[in-house]
Order: C-alpha cells, then sequence, then structure tokens
C-alpha cells in the first residue's frame, strides 16, 4: 500500500500537471489574459541583463509573436510572463503547462520532437571551431593530437565525438563547466581549440581581453535547427506562432531584428558579436519549416 | 512525461537501443558510459580520502604539540587557509591558477588536480577533528605516557592517538561520506565523472528525470558503502569501557 503512494507521487511529480492541461494554448491564452514566455538567463539568442529584464534576438521575436497573438485574439492587453529556463527543466516546464512558449536557443530534434513541438526555424546554428590566431590550425584535420574544449551539457561533445570517430583523427578532449570555463581554457592554452555553436564562439571571443588573438575556423561541423518551442498536439497555436514568425520573415522585420542583435553593438557591454547571417539560416527563412536537426545531417 | 529505461541501452553514437544494454566493439552505450563515471568518481573519492586522511591526521595531530607554538600555528594556518575557500573556487585556483604562477603545473592532469584540491580541503576538515579528538582526552592521559618514560611520539603513538582516533570515528564517517559527494565538483575540470555524465548525458538524451535518478542512485550506494565500512570498523575498533557515555573524559 505504501509503496503505491510512493510510486504515485513519483509518477505525478515527473508529470506535473499535463493530465489537467487542456490542450488549448490559444484559449488558455484568451482566457488568462497571460502568456508564459519561457527565455534563458544567458545564451547567445535570449539573455538576462538582471532585474527581470530579458533581452536578445529570441526573446524580441517572441515579444512580436505575442504581440501578434494578443492582435489575433483581439484582446486589448496581454501580459508576457518571463520564466527562465534551464537546458536540465526546458522540456518538463513545456510539457507540464508552466511556459507556454519557450524563445531560447533550443535545437529543434527528433528526439525532442516526441515530448514537444517546435514552430518554423528561426535561426541555423553551425558549430564552429575557434583556435588562437597564432596557432597554425586552420581545420579539423589540424587537431590531431591537440586538446580541443568544449562544454559540458551541450550538443558540440556529441558533434565533437562523432567527428572524431568520422575523421579517424584523435584528440584529447577537456571540457568547460560552462561557455566562459571553455574559453578560458583556450585562453590560458590547457586547450589548443573551442569548438562549440559558431554565436557562442563569437560572443566569447567578442568580450575577450584581445579579440584580435583568437579566430574562428575550419569547416561546419555540424548544423541545428533553433527554433521555438511549444507543447504538442495544438496545430491553432502552432499556426499562430508559425504565421507570426513567416510574417516577420516576409516582412524583412527578422532581418532587422538579426542585424540589430549580432552586427551592432549589444547590451550589456555594447560590444558587436559580428557574426554576419549564415547560409543555412538564409535558407531557413527562405523555406520556413520546422524540419528536426536529422534531416539537416541527411543532406 | 512517461518512463524510458531503455535510454541507458543506446548507443551514445547512433542512440540505437542495444541488446544487452552493454555496447561491442568499440561502441558505448549510455549505461556503459555512466558505470565508467562511477568508476571515475570512486577513483577521485578514494584517492582524495587516503590523501585527506594522512595529512589530516599528521596536521590534527601537530596541532596539539605542547611547546612548539610554531608548529602549532602552521598547522592553524593550513586548517584556516584550506576550510575558509569554497571547494570549487580552490578546484579553480589548482586548475586555472597555480599552473599559470608555476608552468610546471600545466602539464598535470585534472585528476590529479582534483585530488590534491579535495584531499587538502578534507584534510583540514579531519584535522580539525584529530585535534579535537585529542584534546578530549583528559590531561592525565599525555602525563601518563611521559611518566611511562614515553617519549612524545611514543606518547601519541601508544596512548593518545588510539584513543583520541576512537572518539572521532562518527564525525570521521561523516566526512568520508561527503567525499564521495563533494566528488562532483570535479567536472567543473574536466573528469569524467558522474555529476559530468549526467548533464551530458540528459542533453543527448533530454531524458534528464532518467538520468538524474540513476546518478542519485550511484551516489547513495557510493556513499552508504562507505557508511558501511566505517560502521564496521567502528564496531571492530570499540574497546569496551574505553568510550563511557555520559561524557566523563572519553577513558
Amino acid at each position: 500500500m505504501k509503496k503505491h503512494i510512493f510510486a504515485m507521487a513519483v509518477v505525478a511529480l515527473a508529470a506535473g500537471s499535463a493530465f489537467a492541461q487542456a490542450n488549448d494554448t490559444l484559449a488558455k491564452i484568451k482566457s488568462s489574459g497571460s502568456i508564459t514566455l519561457g527565455v534563458r538567463e544567458s545564451s547567445g539568442l535570449s539573455y538576462t541583463l538582471g532585474n527581470g529584464k530579458y533581452v536578445g534576438f529570441h526573446t524580441e521575436m517572441a515579444e512580436r509573436i505575442i504581440s501578434d497573438l494578443r492582435k489575433q485574439l483581439g484582446l486589448t492587453a496581454l501580459e508576457t510572463k518571463y520564466q527562465p529556463v534551464t537546458s536540465q527543466n526546458r522540456i518538463p516546464l513545456v510539457t507540464n503547462g508552466t511556459v507556454d512558449l519557450e524563445c531560447g536557443s533550443t535545437t529543434n530534434n527528433a528526439t525532442r520532437q516526441k515530448d514537444v513541438a517546435f514552430a518554423v526555424t528561426t535561426y541555423v546554428e553551425e558549430v564552429r571551431i575557434a583556435v588562437k590566431a597564432n596557432s597554425g590550425i586552420q581545420a579539423i584535420k589540424d587537431l590531431n593530437g591537440k586538446s580541443v574544449a568544449t562544454t559540458t551539457g551541450t550538443t558540440s561533445v556529441q558533434t565533437l565525438r562523432k567527428n572524431e570517430r568520422a575523421g579517424g583523427i584523435d584528440f584529447k578532449e577537456v571540457y568547460g563547466k560552462d561557455h566562459a570555463d571553455s574559453f578560458l581554457l583556450l585562453e590560458t592554452g590547457r586547450a589548443d581549440a573551442f569548438v562549440m555553436d559558431g554565436s557562442i564562439l563569437a560572443a566569447n571571443i567578442s568580450k575577450s581581453k584581445n579579440p584580435a588573438d583568437f579566430k574562428i575556423v575550419g569547416e561546419v561541423l555540424s548544423v541545428e535547427p533553433i527554433a521555438c518551442m511549444l507543447r504538442k498536439d495544438d496545430p491553432a497555436f502552432k499556426k499562430a506562432v508559425d504565421d507570426s514568425i513567416k510574417r516577420q520573415i516576409a516582412d524583412g522585420s527578422l532581418a532587422k531584428l538579426y542585424d540589430k542583435w549580432f552586427l551592432q553593438p549589444v547590451p550589456p557591454t555594447n560590444t558587436k558579436i559580428g557574426l554576419p547571417l549564415s547560409d543555412a539560416t538564409k535558407a531557413a527563412w527562405a523555406n520556413p519549416n520546422d524540419k528536426p536537426m536529422e534531416d539537416y545531417a541527411k543532406k | 512525461m512517461s518512463w524510458d529505461w531503455q535510454v541507458f541501452c543506446q548507443d551514445t553514437m547512433d542512440k540505437e537501443v542495444v541488446q544487452g544494454c552493454f555496447g561491442k566493439g568499440g561502441d558505448i552505450t549510455y549505461l556503459d558510459w555512466m558505470l565508467s563515471a562511477w568508476g571515475w568518481t570512486v577513483s577521485v573519492s578514494l584517492s582524495a580520502l587516503v590523501l585527506a586522511l594522512v595529512l589530516g591526521s599528521v596536521i590534527g595531530t601537530l596541532r596539539t604539540l605542547q611547546g612548539r607554538p610554531m608548529v602549532v600555528r602552521l598547522g592553524n594556518a593550513w586548517v584556516e587557509l584550506f576550510r575558509n575557500i569554497p571547494l570549487l573556487v580552490q578546484i579553480f585556483l589548482w586548475y586555472h591558477v597555480v599552473p599559470t604562477m608555476f608552468p610546471a603545473m600545466q602539464a598535470v592532469p585534472g585528476f590529479v588536480l582534483v585530488v590534491l584540491a579535495l584531499g587538502f580541503f578534507t584534510s583540514a576538515r579531519i584535522a580539525e577533528q584529530v585535534r579535537s579528538g585529542i584534546q578530549a582526552l583528559p590531561r592525565g592521559q599525555r602525563y601518563a605516557g611521559l611518566a611511562m618514560g614515553f617519549t612524545t611520539f611514543q606518547t601519541y603513538r601508544y596512548v593518545l592517538l588510539p584513543m583520541a582516533f576512537r572518539i572521532i570515528i562518527p564525525p570521521l564517517t561523516s566526512e568520508t561520506m561527503n567525499i564521495f559527494k563533494n566528488s562532483s565538483v570535479a567536472f567543473a575540470v574536466s573528469v569524467a565523472e558522474l555529476t559530468m555524465f549526467a548533464m551530458q548525458a540528459q542533453e543527448e538524451t533530454s531524458r534528464g528525470i532518467e538520468v538524474y535518478l540513476a546518478v542519485t542512485a550511484c551516489y547513495i550506494v557510493s556513499a552508504f558503502a562507505i557508511n558501511r565500512i566505517m560502521a564496521f570498523i567502528e564496531k571492530r575498533a570499540r574497546v569496551p569501557g574505553l568510550i563511557v557515555a555520559g561524557g566523563s573524559g572519553g577513558h
């Protein structure tokens, strides 16, 4: 008997209020007059300035989606609640109804599509290699016998593992606890290269003491479609979000937003990230889709 | 979300569920990976424990020497240095700061640095326990030893330490268990232990709850195993009448 109660408590804890959740986010937003937006505290596309202020390319895009939703629902006011999420809790928070729309830096992949749905891809991340400018490393094959840093808890670790196996190259992997640590490994010479999402590399280099000492080199190791995440099986809400994104692509406002966050000085330090719009992102905008990462790899 | 324990049988490269849950021919499943990570956790913890016990006993003993104020002060300085700095900060000092000051340290692997950091941090705590154990003994014990004609070393070896160590077994048990739990900071400097496995595997599989539950179980099993070993030692080392309940001074 006691065992049953314990098991039920565990299941309830894991499932959250998923059972009680009616799968009609638009109705929920309309009746409550508020929407909960999942944001990241520190990632390339969404970050905090402190004091509950969240900014970034994806955050601002989401705010525009919410404003379109408000118009569509005919509401005069729609309150946006910002809910910071982490890599660990973002999927449970979406599935249990805490977060209605998550626009951070979530990769759309097949595993996640089993639990959640994704809006059309709005940014395509390219995994690249950052090295010291004077290191002479030009491509992944030059990493043979070198040590390569990447960050624990990222998909880049898998990318690295695959490239190592496929290319017959042998390098030592060192893992930073977060991106700042991984960059420190490169800076202090504990690692010869830092493999990570291009936007994160560019941002770390732009904030370093001497940005000219570092450069991003080599081939694109993997591409990852980044998209806003929402609950599964809610076609009306997904269509509303997708329509707003397609509108923003069509009228050029998304491109302007990209320019603002990646090519102009951005807060808090007012430095330029300086990462031009990639061909992969251009392609995703030209042909809006919600294909997972696995479909990109097949090409 | 529903449970998916099959995730541990997946291959780490292509995500196919492997028969028998263990990878063959160089392939690695998440279960293989977790067991290897557990091995790293246990290696880090046991190495640090040995270092901490040796250093902690020596320094704790030195701090009770009479008529050697300089030695006592050095011991006190050691304890205060290592117990006033957060463990994670100490790990970073060893990994990033020390090698910049002494380039020779660059070549030292992260594993050794973590063992040093965790061992030194814990040695300060064990030294404090050893000191309090020795000082809990009545002064008469020391004088009796010296009156027997023992040297200071012999007094410690035959009289003070055997009693002091028996008194401090319970706090030592906590400390040995703490080493296992504290070893989780090793992930910060690239040691592939359980916490790192948990963070990485949950990102790759999106099955965080299953992964964290399994890792939690590994930590509990390791810490509890140490707890049982210490309980066994406590039982075997017990001398009837040596430690009297009621606190009449431990003899």
